[in-house]
């Protein structure tokens, strides 16, 4: 609780709008002691070393800025006490226009712009009134890494986090160390110039890991199950000798693939005719000198395979529809079945590895034969991208090695030999090629498809939720982060994540650990990873006041909180990413942050003055804003000089999924008009940055306009939009047109009471 | 000796690198040639596959630099000298002047005030910029850079005086002793003058794709309407020229890994813009690796869109200030002259230390891609090191922040 608060405004950056000293001055009068310092500066960034002098000798244990946005010269304010930000500039002055348009008057600030500009100054001391600085959740962290899964990304995440001073624990499925490498002793090439086959050296690599003493190798073992929270996760590991119970301060999941089911290979030949092998296969028997043939087909274009499973689909739906199953109890508890996400698709994700792999393999039989083999390679799209250009190249010019864009219309076994009929190629004929022998790709299926490879001990289940959004892969949704999961403190690195050539897999690998690392030593200094990286705050359960309803264990985007067996919530910290969808979900209002809560927003809704008389003083609209996306949007429309309704007062929320239904009633009791949550899109393609915030908090609003119908406030009083963070020029009139609404629903009708 | 870490390169992936290691504790400093952070993908309007925003991830990135007072960003700024070794390196860096005050000040109003202009180096020429100015919206540091050259005589008059501009401003250097260094100084754009074939930069509608980037940009000169530079018109006829540069000995001996991607999305853009558009893509190979081939199926699925396979010869002006495309189809073996109102070069990307001389101890490839320097504490990340998407760039960069952090760690 912020108790001395000292309170400065700049009048460089407000004050051609406003009058800035009588601002200064009701806020005096208003708050008293409580702002022990209340400044008028000419410059904010000139008055840091005068605000630091202050907070000494006045002993401030708060300071509030109230200039331009907080998303501005962030740098230049860092004191030793809790700082709070009044967005005056961008989302006041430069963001005020009168409701009927009229020209503003540049002499005397407008009374709207007035009133607005008072009531974020008081609801920012309130803010900070009700915000304490936060003890932060350190743990000690474990400084040890699983690895799960010893292939070729495996072993250069193990060999790496060693390296970086780590202990590291590496569980292998198999009997030995190097998983699909095993079969690959020559592979595309894993560095500069990018141009030539390259042995893989994995013998070195292995060696590496099994010699180095911080690193524990476990074989024929799987993981029996994950508990705990980074920094201190326990791992059980069922081996051949019993299982093994290891401290773990975070996770690499590295378990690769496994081919795909022959049968969507069948169109191909593949299980039909021996003369046809999958790339993988080709390289194991490559590997072994057991490739006899010596005219070789292979074929990228997978056409043939995708149109079969598109057919066998189409029939399928012309079938009967079967019996729906009935639909288990609301509440009923679920027994985990994993969901098997093998498909066609995982073919067709395999594009770039399998026209790598296949020149590869290709050459390779050429070189070994004295191109006493011809090798054809038939593709539809070489998918060859980037730097690898340069192996492409390299790979092609081989006597041998014959290739051409080609429509494969048909592999059908000829007894002695295999014909492949090719359409629409470059060689402005269709023909047959007589081979006796035919090379398909191999899909590469992640194993986290199939298999649940971690085994969370997690109140939400021992899987990673919404894998089928990536067709089983362990990936994240973010381009710009490529190792969030919405697992804390595990990391997928290489094929379980993408189908990856073996460069890009090392380099995965690293990135991974990179991130084990920091989640470790961010568990030891009791602070957040990704996104709100450095957060000391973390939620705090009033546990006499829950009533065990659930709702924050289920809604958690991390699966954060597990519980015991009345349902009582049981937080890891550490596996939280503090965004505050727990505290919007609960009905009892049981959770908090220090610096950010229930009382202190509703609070600040209070604070604000809301006028008696609708017609004259016209509508209040409260919208609480996303402070990723939908909060630069409107920083950067009130840059772009796009104002919007001045009867709106806008509060950053951490994610909409943070938005608690009391606040609406808050409002509403306040005489607020209108409530307009403004986050982020949502669906498979979410932007949401804590992954389902703006979906959550849109289902709860539903409930919310329910619960005001019966109060008998027109449900649309309250209303949830989408914007993007590049929306700017179009937020001002998704505000307007939601103001226009609320003025013709009239007044709130609790308004006054 | 020192523990801190070098970034060169305030784009994606040196962002990428900095962030991730100064989350680690260890202290960073970004040197970042132009006045903003962001690099190219600042320029860009949406990212394939999922068309959001890149300040979206911009936003992030900043959020987190604004908290942690372990990164020094310095912007207009470049290494000019180094000596020492891995661990220990000496790091000269220049510092262009910005005259604008060290803070945030809103010059909106007297940029929009001022007359004199130079073409926009961050709209690829499609516009202006005055002599005060800011890129980005979302720029970071949110500072205005003064650039007396476009100052016209009145212009220098409304600026004199004002006590948050320095016109008298002189660049100097600092020294930076950090241990380990992380190479992330990114892509530019293949210089379409170079495409003499293809009309060198001079046929009117013809443009590249990093300039329709531009034109579907809210921020951009047509803010976001696709339209004919040469008279603002929607355009009908819209081809691509995929491989404008790349896959060629003659130019970029590689595949620059995101054209046909980028050509996908902007295929998007047209189709969301304007249904009716006719879209023709040629290709020589339509590169959408892994998952990207579901941006690939839903491009094809729409009835607007046509793919054939062949390189464009030429591209000429016609009337209308139409562009003349020469194009071979492969597959039917046909040369085939068309008109198209608009044609997009799907130019590749350079790394941008191709042709430089940069002053680090790193040995580049003929193509001007970094190719070692490890052994040296020197990691290159990012499109430096090959040419690479968004998401890709990022995990090279958190590579890179792993290899960097073990290079100072215990030092």
């Amino acid at each position: 609780m912020a108790g001395k608060i000292g309170v400065y405004f700049d009048l460089q950056n407000i004050g051609g709008g406003l009058d800035v000293e009588a601002l200064a001055a009701q806020t005096r009068d208003k708050w008293g002691d409580l702002t022990a310092v209340v400044k008028v500066v000419p410059l904010l960034a000139e008055a840091v070393d005068e605000i630091r002098a202050d907070i000494e000798t006045q002993s401030l244990d708060g300071v509030l800025l109230c200039g331009a946005s907080p998303r501005v010269d962030g740098d230049l304010y860092r004191f030793s006490v809790q700082v709070e930000h009044v967005n005056l500039r961008e989302q006041c002055v430069l963001a005020y226009r009168n409701p009927d348009n009229s020209p503003v008057d540049s002499e005397e600030a407008p009374e709207l712009l007035t009133l607005m500009a008072r009531d974020y100054v008081n609801m920012g001391v309130v803010k900070l009134q009700k915000s304490e600085v936060p003890d932060s959740a350190a743990i000690k962290g474990v400084p040890r890494i699983l690895v799960i899964g010893g292939g070729w990304t495996g072993l250069t995440a193990a060999a790496e986090a060693a390296a970086t001073g780590y202990e590291v624990v590496l569980v292998e499925k198999a009997e030995k160390l190097g998983g699909a490498a095993c079969n690959i002793p020559t592979g595309s090439p894993l560095g500069p110039l990018w141009t030539d086959k390259q042995p893989v050296n994995l013998a070195a690599k292995i060696e590496k890991v099994t010699g180095d003493k911080s690193i524990t190798v476990h074989c024929n073992a799987r993981m029996e199950k994950l508990e705990g929270q980074p920094g201190e996760f326990t791992a059980v590991i069922a081996t051949s000798g019993g299982p093994v119970t290891v401290q773990v301060g975070a996770v690499v999941l590295a378990t690769g693939w496994t081919p795909l089911d022959e049968k969507y290979l069948a169109p191909m030949g593949l299980g039909v005719s021996p003369m046809v092998v999958h790339a993988a296969q080709f390289g194991k028997m490559l590997a072994a000198g057991q490739v006899t043939a010596r005219r070789i087909a292979f074929v990228l274009d997978t056409t043939l395979a995708e149109e079969a499973v598109r057919k066998a689909a189409e029939e399928t739906a012309e079938a009967p529809a079967e019996a729906a199953k009935p639909a288990p109890e609301e509440g009923e508890a679920k027994p985990f079945v994993k969901e098997d996400l093998e498909s066609i698709k995982h073919l067709q994700y395999s594009n770039a590895v399998n026209s790598v792999g296949m020149l590869r393999l290709a050459n390779t039989i050429c070189e070994k034969t004295d191109d006493a083999t011809q090798a054809f390679i038939l593709y539809k799209d070489m998918t060859v991208p980037g730097i690898l250009e340069r192996f492409y190249k390299k790979m092609q010019n081989r006597l041998g090695v014959m290739m051409t864009k080609a429509d494969v219309t048909e592999i059908r076994d000829h007894g002695d030999r295999m014909v492949v009929a090719c359409k629409n190629t470059l060689l402005g004929m269709d023909f047959d090629l007589d081979v006796d022998m035919v090379v398909v790709p191999t899909g590469l299926v992640p194993t986290t498809a199939k298999d649940v490879t971690v085994n969370f001990a997690y109140r939400q289940g021992p899987d990673f939720p919404d894998l089928d959004l990536f067709d089983g892969f362990a990936d994240s949704n973010y381009i710009c982060f490529p190792y969030e999961t919405r697992r804390t403190g595990v990391y997928a690195a290489g094929c379980v994540r993408q189908p990856l050539t073996m460069d890009a897999c090392e380099e995965d690998a690293r990135g991974a650990v990179l991130k084990a690392v920091q989640c470790i030593e961010a568990a030891g200094h009791g602070v957040a990873v990704h996104p709100r990286s450095g957060d000391r705050s973390y939620p705090v359960f009033n546990f006499v006041r829950c009533t065990q309803c659930k709702r924050c264990t289920e809604e958690c985007p991390f699966g954060a909180l597990d519980d015991d067996e009345k349902g009582t919530p049981k937080p890891n910290p550490a596996r939280c990413r503090r965004c505050g969808t727990c505290f919007g979900a609960c009905p009892e209002r049981v959770i908090s942050f220090a610096n950010y809560n229930i009382d202190q927003i509703g609070s600040m809704i209070r604070e604000v003055q809301v006028p008696k008389d609708f017609k004259k003083e016209g509508p209040r609209i409260l919208i609480l804003a996303c402070e990723n996306d939908a909060y630069p949007a409107l920083d950067m429309a009130g840059m772009r000089r796009k104002a919007w309704s001045p009867y709106c007062r806008v509060i950053p929320v951490r994610c909409l999924g943070s938005v608690n239904a009391i606040w609406v009633s808050d409002a509403m009791s306040k005489g607020f008009d209108g409530v307009m949550l403004l986050g982020c899109k949502y669906g498979d393609d979410y932007q949401c940055h804590f992954v389902k915030g703006s979906e959550i908090c849109n289902r709860r609003k539903e409930n919310i306009a329910e619960t005001l119908n019966r109060l008998g406030v027109q449900p649309e009083r309250v209303d949830q939009l989408e914007v993007a963070i590049d929306e700017y020029d179009k937020v001002p009139d998704l505000i307007d047109g939601f103001v226009a609404r609320i003025t013709a629903l009239g007044p709130n009708p609790f308004k006054g009471m | 000796m020192s523990n801190a870490i070098l970034v060169v390169g305030g784009g994606f992936s040196g962002l990428t690198a900095a962030i991730e290691a100064a989350e680690l504790g260890h202290d960073v400093y970004i040197v970042e040639k132009s006045p903003w952070l962001g690099g190219r993908v600042a320029q860009l309007n949406k990212y394939f596959p999922k068309l959001c925003p890149p300040s979206c991830g911009l936003e992030i990135q900043f959020q987190r630099i604004r908290k942690n007072p372990r990164i020094k960003c310095l912007t207009l700024a470049e290494v000019v000298g180094l000596t020492g070794r891995k661990g220990d390196y000496s790091v000269r860096v220049r510092l262009s002047p910005r005259r604008t005050a060290p803070h945030n000040v809103d010059f909106s109003l007297l940029a929009s005030t001022l007359e004199g202009q130079s073409p926009s180096e961050f709209d690829l020429g499609l516009c202006g910029r005055k002599g005060l100015y800011k890129s980005m919206p979302f720029a970071f540091p949110g500072r205005y850079v003064l650039d007396p050259s476009t100052l016209s005589k009145a212009d220098a008059a409304r600026v004199a005086g004002n006590k948050f501009l320095d016109l008298t401003e002189q660049e100097r250097e600092i020294e930076l002793n950090v241990g380990a260094i992380v190479v992330a100084t990114g892509w530019k754009p293949y210089d379409v003058t170079r495409l003499t074939n293809l009309g060198a930069g001079s046929v009117k509608n013809c443009v590249s794709n990093m300039q329709l980037e531009r034109l579907a940009s809210p921020f951009g000169p047509t803010s976001g309407r696709i339209v004919r530079p040469s008279d603002g018109r929607a355009p009908h006829n819209v081809a691509f020229v995929q491989c404008a540069g790349s896959r060629d000995q003659n130019h970029l001996n590689y595949c620059s890994y995101i054209c046909c991607m980028a050509t996908l999305k902007h295929c998007l853009y047209l189709a969301e813009q304007n249904p009716e558009s006719l879209i023709t893509v040629y290709y020589i190979d339509l590169r959408a690796p892994g998952r990207y081939v579901n941006v690939l199926e839903k491009v094809k699925a729409l009835p607007n869109v046509r793919f054939v396979k062949g390189k464009a010869a030429d591209a000429v002006q016609a009337e209308g200030d139409r562009v003349r495309l020469t194009v071979e189809d492969a597959v039917r073996g046909e040369k085939l002259t068309l008109d198209y109102d608009l044609v997009v070069l799907a130019t590749g990307m350079q790394p941008s230390l191709a042709g430089e001389n940069p002053p680090l101890p790193v040995p580049l490839d003929e193509d001007g891609f970094i190719a070692g320097g490890e052994e040296a504490g020197i990691f290159a990340a990012g499109c430096a090191r090959m040419p690479l998407d968004v998401t890709r760039s990022a995990q090279s960069g958190t590579a890179a922040a792993l290899k960097a952090v073990q290079t100072v760690k215990g030092r």
